[in-house]
């Protein structure tokens, strides 16, 4: 007992035509991309592996097993000249790791002195940290390296006029910094153990006195205990053992130093570089960071009676942290990344090792991809960390 | 209760406030620690204009020989610039043409200030650089109008730097927006092709995608195609800063509103007419203080060039200190170049900064 | 006048002054905030603080606690005089709470957080202590479930409950408030007001701006009109509103009460 005008019907699907799906679009487009996208690839593959044959270039890794036939001017794994190309690119991926970690340090203290001084109520302070933001941030780093190299290796005195910055100790001169080797005796062993024994005894002070501040209240004094501990055990072994320290001087002969252990020019040049140009960028995010927490922030704190450390260290600090450390990561990421500019220098960092490699082989795609291979692994290795560790303060967060 | 009749008068300040002494209380001497910190720093003042000032003004040779230069006593050798000047802006370009790129540079220049001016800005000024690229070819290469033709392999100097990063942003501008329109799609091939590109080339440094390109574009193409030094570092200058682009381009389209995108599609706006009506115009709005600083960066990113062998202002400038007799004086022409760097980033950069303010106060009135 | 009323001026009239704040000038830059403002409160005293906005209303309060600095004058809180004696500054803002217009809760820590870290850190209690006494005020101000959420998950009127009850925590002797409700949706004013009432009925010395009349008429001891930076008038609730003497402050009231 249907009522046909009751519109009772079940209407039935409409009929779309397929081209005109959603869906199916969106996978016929996506299918076109990759497509157009393998063909590209093939067509360069095809035309890369033709010309490849005709200039008669050999592809694979093989050459990494020859002898690579020149020397490094400075390397802290062993390597001499007779080695094989894949143990002087070791020696490149450490070295460019040594500049990064070290240039990194430097530049997140330099960047953070800076951005605090930018926001300084000294207002001459403020202006010089603003003048040295603006002039290393617009010139280019290229140049700034250029000038530091030609600073250091011409503009220094010569060797034997070498500025004494310790005299008898630390030289300064074209040549690069020389400074004393010591002498390894067995008591550094002692030394270094009880220098981790006292970091040890450092957090366990440390969660103690949390504990203790806890259950009573009372605050523990943390800065001297912490030194004490770090250091006054190996000291007190040491100076028992009747203080034995033997320096290797560096002594000057010749036309050089003798002795000792050197920053070369290059090292300098690159070092002084890198940590001035990434620390202009460093500052602004720690000035920005800073400037992201309301001065209401100040105030609250201040009107709670805590001391202006106290703010800073309690809330201040978390707060500008959140806001600071995404940047900060991308700036360590320049910072390695821009570290091939050494080779413009001549410092036998990893890209200036494969430059002269490709040169000798003429194998340059497979210089260009261990460079690429390299530096992606160290850029997502540093981000996947800042992933976790970003997630982690997010988490302490809400 | 109480009513105060009598109204206190408006005092000027206790003196020790306001004026030279306040500011300097205020400023300078404000805490124990700060005063400390003011009297360090003027004495380091001190002690740099000491040390800058009488060799870079009093003592400085400003015209001469090397000669005069080495006399003993002389301080800077500004010289050495008025004597490789040319070289230094122009590099190899024909010596007698050299007022064509000067004419260009003045161009950009002129063009550059226009579009710093936000009532200009309108389909006008997109036209007049077009034109501009034209005015430049035909500048640079010659060849017609009765020019003589200057080979591109000839060009060098502070118009290569800026043709290149001209060219770079101008080209990569639009692959930088189809990346970051790919890695937002809901598709996930277009998504995973984009995210792998964006990610490997902001992986690696700047240099490698220069050598790949120097490398590689020769074994890319069949036998018979050529493509010079130039082009390439072009080639690589534009892949690398696309992919910075795109993410550029990512956070303004991020940092529209969702109701945005529910507004066009409700009016029924497919997906490319959503993009270009309501989307896009928005976010490249929002993102041109960024993008101006991409270009900066991108202008500083030339001098790389070196690496292949270009002559670009900073290699032009390494080049004509070469010259034995003024080798001695390169720290002369780096600071040369520097402020000429200077000059372009520093306005770039205080340009954009307003820019950031006055769209900021536009946007959230 | 109610013998009540009666009662209680004369109690306060007994009391010692708490506050005394004489002849207190401040500028900024050249702009003359406060002019010769001289204030006593007695110790239980209860003062709202009105008048139109930029006349040193804020200003005045923050001087009180040393948030800012006045250059003319003394205010003396407590039998302490405010100098530029740190050690002082300190003792002043433990025994004096602020509550700000913002909230100004720290975005961070949770509820609890906030209200033990400075009975923890100033105070020096065990932490133990500090909750409970965080959660007393918690329940006070009747939002003792909160306690472990983040001041970004509450809502307005509840954070402005949150941040009176941490300034509590210090148990201080006198309560500052800068407009305390004007950030407020109408219908979370009252829950904030009635948290003010009952300090109120406890016997706390409150200053607080405010504009809200009936809360004026209801608590306070005295009603302190200020205008470009001098106190115009001051009388108890009754007589302010009922009638006011001076032409500025029949202007305020008249733009205030009918709009
Ligand atoms: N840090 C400062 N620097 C300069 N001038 C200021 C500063 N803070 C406040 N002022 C000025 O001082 C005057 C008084 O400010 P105050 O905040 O005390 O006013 P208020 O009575 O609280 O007003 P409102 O009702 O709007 O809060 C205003 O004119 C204001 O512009
Ligand atoms: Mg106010």
């Amino acid at each position: 007992m249907t009522d046909r005008r009751s519109g009772a019907q079940v209407a039935e699907k409409p009929k779309t035509a397929f081209w005109n799906d959603r869906d199916v679009r969106a996978v016929l487009f996506q299918i076109l991309i990759v497509l157009g996208v393998l063909a590209a690839g093939w067509y360069l593959v095809h035309n890369t592996l033709t010309n490849l044959e005709s200039r008669k270039i050999a592809t694979g890794f093989s050459f990494m097993e020859r002898e690579a036939g020149f020397s490094i001017g400075e390397s802290l794994v062993p390597y001499s000249a007779a080695d094989t190309y894949a143990r002087a690119i070791w020696a490149g991926i450490i070295n460019t790791l040594v500049i990064s970690v070290i240039g990194i340090f430097l530049a997140t203290i330099l960047g953070t002195v800076v951005g605090i001084a930018r926001l300084s109520t000294n207002w001459l302070v403020a202006r010089i940290a603003s003048i040295y933001v603006e002039v290393l941030r617009n010139t280019p780093l290229l140049l700034q390296l250029f000038f530091w190299y030609a600073l250091v290796s011409e503009a220094l005195p010569g060797v034997r006029e070498a500025i004494r910055i310790i005299p008898d100790y630390v030289f300064l001169s074209q040549k690069g910094l020389r400074i004393p080797h010591i002498v390894a005796n067995d008591i550094h062993g002692w030394m270094f153990a009880l220098f981790l024994g006292g970091f040890a005894a450092t957090l366990f002070w440390r969660r103690a006195a949390a504990k203790h501040q806890e259950a009573t209240g009372k605050l523990r004094p943390l800065f001297w205990p912490t030194v004490g501990f770090l250091f006054g055990p190996a000291a007190l072994v040491w100076l028992f053992a009747g203080a034995p320290l033997e320096l290797i001087k560096p002594v000057l002969r010749g036309f050089d130093f003798q002795g000792g252990g050197t920053f070369s020019p290059e090292m300098i040049a690159l070092l002084v570089g890198l940590v001035t140009y990434t620390s202009t960028f460093i500052a602004e995010n720690v000035r920005a960071g800073i400037l992201s927490v309301s001065k209401g922030q100040w105030e609250a704190a201040r009107a709670l009676g805590l001391p202006n450390n106290r703010s800073l260290r309690l809330i201040i600090l978390p707060q500008a942290l959140r806001v600071i450390i995404p940047p900060m990561t991308s700036q360590y990421l320049n910072l390695t990344k821009n570290s091939s500019l050494a080779v413009a220098i001549g410092y036998p960092d990893l890209v200036s090792i494969l430059n002269t490699t490709i040169n000798q082989t003429g194998q340059g795609i497979e210089g260009v991809a261990l460079i690429m291979a390299a530096y992606l692994t160290v850029s997502l290795s540093i981000s996947g960390f800042m992933n976790w560790y970003n997630k982690r303060i997010a988490l302490v967060e809400r | 209760m109480t009513v105060q009749t009598t109204s206190a008068p408006i005092e000027k300040p206790p003196v020790t406030e306001v004026g030279a002494i306040g500011w300097l209380r205020a400023n300078l001497f404000n805490s124990k620690s700060n005063s400390v910190l003011t009297i360090v720093c003027f004495a380091f003042i001190v002690y740099v204009i000491q040390a800058v000032v009488p060799w870079a003004f009093l003592n400085a040779v400003w015209t001469g020989t090397p000669k005069d230069c080495q006399a003993p006593g002389a301080g800077a050798c500004w010289a050495v610039i008025g004597e490789k000047n040319r070289f230094t802006l122009f590099g190899r370009y024909t010596y007698d043409e050299q007022w064509r790129p000067a004419l260009a540079i003045g161009l950009f220049l002129l063009l550059v200030g226009a579009s710093c001016i936000r009532r200009l800005w309108g389909k006008a000024l997109i036209w007049a650089w077009v034109g501009q690229v034209f005015m430049w070819a035909i500048l640079m290469w010659g060849g017609v109008l009765g020019l003589t033709f200057v080979n591109h392999e000839q060009w060098g100097g502070l118009p290569l730097t800026l043709m290149m990063s001209v060219v770079a942003i101008v080209v990569a501008y639009p692959i930088g927006i189809v990346l970051a329109l790919g890695r937002r799609s809901d598709m996930p091939a277009a998504r995973g092709l984009c995210v792998a590109y964006i990610e490997l080339i902001r992986g690696v440094p700047l240099i490698s995608v220069l050598f790949m390109a120097s490398v590689m574009i020769p074994l890319f193409f069949p036998e018979g195609v050529s493509v010079d030094k130039l082009l390439r570092a072009q080639i690589g200058f534009t892949l690398f800063l696309s992919a910075y682009l795109a993410e550029v381009v990512r956070a303004g389209l991020q940092a529209i509103p969702k109701g945005q995108y529910e507004a066009a599609d409700a009016l029924g706006l497919g997906y490319w007419a959503k993009m270009r009506l309501i989307v896009l115009p928005q976010a490249l709005r929002l993102v041109i203080p960024p993008m101006v600083n991409s270009f900066i960066s991108t202008f500083k990113d030339t001098s790389l060039v070196i690496i292949i062998g270009l002559v670009d202002l900073l290699n032009a400038g390494k080049i004509a200190v070469n010259d034995p007799p003024w080798r001695s004086f390169y720290v002369e022409m780096y600071i040369y170049i520097a402020l000429i760097y200077f000059a372009f980033c520093f306005t770039m950069s205080k340009f954009s900064q307003r820019l950031e303010r006055d769209l900021s106060k536009a946007t959230s009135r | 006048m109610t013998p009540q009323r009666q009662a209680r001026r004369e109690q306060l009239a007994a009391a010692p002054i708490n506050i005394e704040v004489s002849h207190v000038h401040k500028w900024y830059g050249e702009f003359h905030v406060l002019r010769d403002v001289n204030l006593a409160v007695s110790k239980g005293e209860r003062i709202v603080i009105c008048g139109p906005s930029g006349s040193g209303k804020s200003t005045l309060i923050r001087c009180i606690n040393r948030l800012e600095e006045h250059q003319k004058g003394n205010i003396i809180v407590d039998g302490t005089e405010l100098t530029n004696d740190v050690k002082n500054i300190e003792v002043i803002r433990r025994e004096v709470g602020m509550v700000f217009q913002s909230f100004n809760l720290f975005p961070h820590l949770t509820v609890l957080e906030n209200c033990t870290l400075a009975p923890i850190w100033v105070k020096k209690l065990p932490k133990k202590e500090a909750e409970a006494i965080a959660m007393k005020y918690l329940e006070r101000v009747r939002i003792p479930d909160q306690a472990l959420k983040y001041p970004g998950q509450l809502s307005g009127g509840q954070q402005q409950r949150v941040a009176i009850a941490r300034s509590l925590c210090m148990s201080p002797k006198i309560m500052l408030f800068d407009e305390p409700t004007s950030a407020l949706d109408p219908e979370m004013v009252k829950e904030v007001l009635d948290v003010m009432i009952s300090l109120a009925e406890d016997g706390m010395t409150m200053l607080c701006v405010t504009h809200e009349m009936g809360f004026a008429k209801s608590v306070a001891d005295r009603v302190i009109f200020m205008d470009r930076g001098e106190i115009i008038e001051q009388n108890v609730p009754d007589e302010f509103f009922n009638n006011p003497q001076s032409e500025r402050t029949k202007l305020f009231l008249s733009q205030i009460l009918n709009h």
